[in-house]
């Protein structure tokens, strides 16, 4: 692990953290800044396709997947706070491309996919990093969402992050394997059993007696969030590089 | 549901079937503890297995190399099969199997015929076309029993009966077998079954069978089972039908080294079948002196055709997706319509219709994983339910109607959003005043219009932040400069 080099990261935020959690791409930029990294910004980045994808409308995630390719292929590390995008550019932007016969996309897809990081593997992996300075004084409990126990077999490396937070009381969540049923369209089109599953993903939160429950995926934790808010549990969901970027006397 | 077959033709949309099904708090539970039984025993077999993710990986090259040669394979297998004394039959569709099994029958000069529990007879409404016959078809697997006897239809693929418990299984058998003291220890209904079957057993000249794997090498046909009342339907009728679907093939007897560590552990969660029946051909004064084999298409090559989703045909019937399936674990089978339930019956039952019917079904799962993490033969199965959407999609775009679709015309429109950043921009700034105009409470949208009111039936979503990430950005490259 090159623990001491210091790089230029790129980030892509992601459609629905540009939108509606900004708060995490702050929290992004603060721990990679107070670690040393440079980070910078490509103006032009939209969304990964994702949600195009998987919900069978492939045609129209193909000129996603060359607009991210255009706008990072210089990038020495792209970072990206979800997880899912992440699952959803390794999984298939190789085939995407091979399939819109495009050699030379293909080729940058190729290259890219190696520099391109979940935020937690890029500070466990890339960086090799447990203790990244953070202080967050309050009970949580880790979701860990599929993509990022599945497609990136993120392991145990959220949790060493967590682990290594001053002040923090952590407590391990029931069921970990299992889905919040949130699955992109699949939560509004099979609404009762996305519910369902929610019900027993929130059950099992709030047994830990959590205030915060946190994950390496908004998209996850927005589903979750609106069950507990609605259930007007108290308990808060918060993506990890919020924790990470939690600072003695900041208030958090 | 119970009662009418399950038919993928006629069968609700999953999300209403669904619905339904949820409703009943007592098949949850039963759903919940016996798919959670099965795991747990499962995890705790594979674990012990060194070797588990080379064995997967074995099993995955076994079936694609077979499917890549299938001509091969099937003409090899009727070729030693009929050298042995087996008569092989092909059948088209579930039409050509009825109409095929059902002269065989009539011509061993039975009426009735004993069953070995086949999901396959009951992909083609066997017992149906037999009855319509006047011919008595006899289930002799406990779960089929239950199945049969309560005029109900299999939920699960290794465990047809999973959805109901001893208490209700007792009350069945009380009224079906006239025994109004049955116990409901599972030894009480074991003894019912078993007193009920053996006659049966020792009379019916004819016996049904599904099976696990044809072997192409040598002609024989394998069936592994729990309970001895396969091996029963296999020995004692002097004629045997065996009705399988062409997936069913293995090139070699020694791939079964594989397929019997991987197929027990991951269906029951056993290290090994108690009974596993491997038999070739006909062997004067031992066994069955008539048997047929009835190869099954059915929209099977028109799965092999599509190389996105060939790995279907992969499927070695174990049903550990099922037990996976956060999904299933919620409804039970009966939601999907049809006899092939869970992540398997997801991808498969809108193939075997040929994308005619059942479209729901690819739509039927959260993408979470669970199934592919457990399937022996490896199937990426979030990756053909994606390659089936997109069919769905085109499939729908096709339609004239298309033009009124509001899921289309929405994705669509954001496509093109996301295409350019200003427009991005613009639209991050039209969303946030649009969502002013809903109902808010203390900061939280508590409803949303059309088909995104699935959201908010039990879930809130907290407004749009006044500031999105790439103004903060520009503002704060600004304030640096």
């Amino acid at each position: 692990m090159d623990r001491g080099i210091l790089l230029r990261t790129s980030l892509f935020i992601t459609c629905y953290n540009d939108t509606l959690f900004p708060g995490t791409g702050k929290a992004v930029v603060r721990v990679l800044e107070r670690l040393g990294h440079t980070v910078e910004f490509p103006r032009g980045q939209t969304c990964c396709g994702q949600m195009h994808y998987n919900t069978g409308y492939q045609a129209e995630a193909a000129p996603l997947l060359e607009r991210f390719v255009t706008q990072f292929q210089d990038a020495e590390a792209v970072v990206i706070p979800s997880s899912s995008c992440v699952a959803m550019m390794r999984d298939h932007y190789p085939k995407m491309a091979a399939r819109m016969g495009k050699p030379d996309l293909v080729t940058g897809v190729e290259r890219l996919l190696p520099r391109v990081f979940e935020f937690s593997e890029f500070l466990t992996k890339r960086l090799g990093l447990e203790d990244v300075g953070a202080y967050y004084p309050r009970r949580v409990t880790y979701h860990a969402s599929c993509h990022g126990l599945r497609n990136l077999s993120l392991g145990d490396g959220p949790m060493r992050l967590l682990k290594a937070v001053r002040g923090i009381e952590l407590v391990e969540l029931a069921g970990l394997a299992e889905c919040c049923g949130f699955g992109g369209t699949f939560a509004v089109k099979n609404a009762d059993v996305s519910g369902a599953m929610l019900a027993e993903k929130t059950a099992a939160v709030l047994d830990t007696k959590a205030e915060v429950c946190t994950a390496c995926d908004n998209s996850c934790l927005m589903h979750i969030q609106g069950a507990l808010h609605r259930q007007k549990t108290g308990v808060k969901t918060l993506h990890l590089a919020e924790i990470l970027a939690g600072e003695e006397g900041a208030g958090s | 549901m119970s009662g009418t077959a399950l038919d993928p033709k006629t069968a609700p949309a999953f999300p209403i079937a669904a619905r339904a099904a949820m409703k009943d708090s007592q098949l949850q539970r039963n759903v919940h503890h016996a798919t959670q039984v099965i795991q747990t025993k499962r995890a705790r077999v594979v674990a012990e297995m060194a070797d588990w993710q080379e064995l997967r990986e074995a099993g995955e090259h076994i079936r694609r190399h077979t499917m890549e040669h299938l001509d091969f394979y099937l003409q090899e297998f009727e070729v030693n099969c009929a050298r042995a004394g087996g008569i092989v039959h092909w059948a088209t569709d579930a039409e050509e199997a009825r109409q095929i099994v059902v002269g065989l029958v009539k011509a061993s000069g039975s009426d009735e015929v004993i069953k070995i529990k086949s999901m396959t007879t009951e992909e083609i409404a066997l017992n149906q076309a037999l009855e319509s016959e006047d011919i008595h078809p006899f289930e002799t697997d406990l779960a089929e029993l239950i199945i049969q006897l309560g005029r109900d239809q299999p939920s699960h693929i290794v465990v047809p009966a999973l959805h109901k418990n001893r208490k209700q299984i007792k009350e069945i058998f009380q009224r079906e077998m006239h025994l109004a003291d049955l116990g409901d220890r599972p030894e009480d209904l074991a003894d019912a079954a078993r007193s009920f079957l053996r006659e049966k057993f020792l009379h019916v000249r004819t016996g049904v069978s599904g099976a696990n794997f044809l072997i192409a090498e040598t002609g024989g046909v394998c069936v592994v089972e729990s309970e001895g009342n396969g091996r029963m339907c296999l020995t004692l009728p002097e004629t045997l039908i065996t009705i399988a679907g062409i997936d069913k093939i293995l090139p070699r007897f020694e791939d079964l080294e594989v397929m019997l560590q991987l197929l027990p552990r991951s269906a029951t969660g056993e290290r090994m079948n108690p009974y596993n029946s491997v038999w070739t051909g006909v062997h004067a004064g031992d066994g069955p002196q008539t048997f047929h084999v009835v190869l099954l298409d059915n929209g099977r090559t028109g799965i092999l055709a599509d190389w996105e989703s060939r790995q279907t045909l992969h499927c070695i019937r174990c049903a550990a997706c099922q037990n996976a399936c956060p999904v299933y674990r919620q409804t039970g089978g009966h939601a999907y319509g049809s006899v092939y339930a869970g992540p398997i019956g997801a991808i498969l039952t809108p193939q075997l219709q040929e994308m005619h019917y059942a479209q729901s079904l690819p739509y039927a799962s959260s993408l979470c994983g669970a199934c592919y993490e457990v399937c022996p033969v490896k199937i990426n199965i979030p990756e053909v339910l994606i390659h089936l959407r997109q069919k769905v999609v085109e499939q729908n775009a096709a339609q004239v109607s298309s033009s009124f679709d509001i899921e289309a015309l929405g994705m669509k429109a954001m496509a093109v959003t996301f295409r350019n950043e200003r427009r991005f921009r613009a639209a991050q700034r039209m969303g946030r005043a649009a969502a002013k105009l809903l109902p808010r409470k203390d900061g939280w949208i508590t409803w949303l219009p059309g088909m995104l009111g699935g959201w908010t039936q039990m879930r809130d979503l907290e407004e749009m932040p006044q500031e999105t990430f790439r103004d903060w950005w520009q503002k704060r490259e600004k304030d640096d400069r």
